[in-house]
């Protein structure tokens, strides 16, 4: 997730993350992670630096550019759950597409690339 | 090949969603426009569907049951007869044996197959695995390389913003955190020579790569028996 400030709203973390926040902690499907309070800002934002030391997210930062950027959940393994994981990408002719709008069918997902 | 599987199969309840891990959108839309596909076609610059899944390499593919469950990890999915392929002297020996490796593994023919089964049998195919073997085949994913991931999505990012040189630096991070993905690898060769050769940029290239795992080790063997 790259980042221009280090404070984001739960939406936005669940929209490219898959973590959610919710009053237990910080969850991705049946998987829920206690946070402590202060990962809440009074304004209702994240603090990124504190939510990636908990679920050992690296945070990279290039100065530079004024970015960061927030990588995957670590320590076990790439799929933290059987369910797959939704996320939202734009077709070809540049129209959203989330994964999770095919629920009720079975769904074969391939990579492929030009180079 | 995947839309003749598809509109075979999704009669019977299969969707097909492809997904080009291509940074740059405009080298992949002429595949995409030429072939006209009928189902969802995606573009994934940021190569996001390798940090979500797992996917190290091309093609690979994950089966999705109804429910949104996880029946296959990432796997290797060449669906594609490589037998009838001619090459030419000059074409290096380690690519010959990787082709070869893929006609005697018989991809082509094992994997559409496990696909048809797993339509017509949902739950009840033997391809069809539980959540627990989906989760105990999926990659281990230590710091090291979710550090890789972070590396890579920023330097697509800055590549895009037209940052090019830092760009490299988090290419370069990403590299050498995540030495088994094979598509944060190829992704910033291609940017430099499209033939993934040798760069000045960078410190190898596709062949040296693939010479130094063996050629025949380039795909994972399918493990549908």
């Amino acid at each position: 997730m790259i980042l221009e400030t280090l404070k984001v709203a739960p939406d936005e973390l669940l929209r490219r993350t898959g973590w959610e926040i919710k009053p237990q902690g910080a969850c991705k499907a049946e998987i829920c992670v206690p946070l402590p309070e202060s990962v809440t800002t009074s304004g209702g934002l994240i603090d990124i630096e504190k939510l990636a030391r908990r679920l050992a997210m690296p945070l990279v930062h290039e100065e530079a550019a004024g970015l960061w950027s927030l990588g995957p959940e670590s320590g076990a393994k790439a799929l933290t759950s059987a369910t797959a994981p939704d996320f939202e990408l734009p077709d070809w002719k540049g129209q959203p597409f989330r994964l999770s709008s095919l629920r009720g069918k079975k769904v074969l997902l391939v990579t492929w690339a030009s180079w | 090949m995947w839309q003749a599987l598809r509109e075979e199969l999704y009669p019977q309840g299969l969707e097909i969603v492809s997904v080009a891990l291509d940074t740059l959108a405009e080298k992949a839309l002429p595949f995409i426009e030429a072939a006209n596909p009928a189902h969802p076609s995606l573009i994934d610059t940021a190569h996001r569907v390798d940090e979500l899944f797992g996917f190290l390499n091309v093609p690979c593919a994950v089966w999705i049951d109804e429910q949104g469950v996880l029946v296959r990890p990432p796997e290797t999915a060449w669906i594609r007869n490589t037998e009838d392929i001619k090459f030419g002297e000059s074409v290096a020996k380690d690519v010959k044996v990787l082709y070869a490796t893929i006609n005697s593994r018989r991809y082509w023919d094992k994997y559409p197959a496990a696909l048809r089964d797993w339509v017509a049998n949902g739950a009840k195919s033997r391809y069809a695995l539980t959540p627990e073997a989906v989760l105990a085949r999926s990659q281990p994913r230590p710091v090291e390389e979710a550090l890789g991931a972070a590396h890579f999505e920023l330097g697509q990012h800055l590549y895009l913003q037209g940052l090019k040189d830092l760009a490299v630096e988090h290419f370069k991070q990403a590299h050498r955190l995540q030495p088994d993905n094979w598509t944060y690898r190829r992704q910033a060769w291609s940017m430099v020579n499209p033939q993934q050769g040798p760069t000045e940029l960078y410190e190898s290239d596709w062949l040296t790569d693939v010479r130094k795992i063996g050629a025949e080790n380039y795909y994972a063997p399918l493990d549908m028996d």
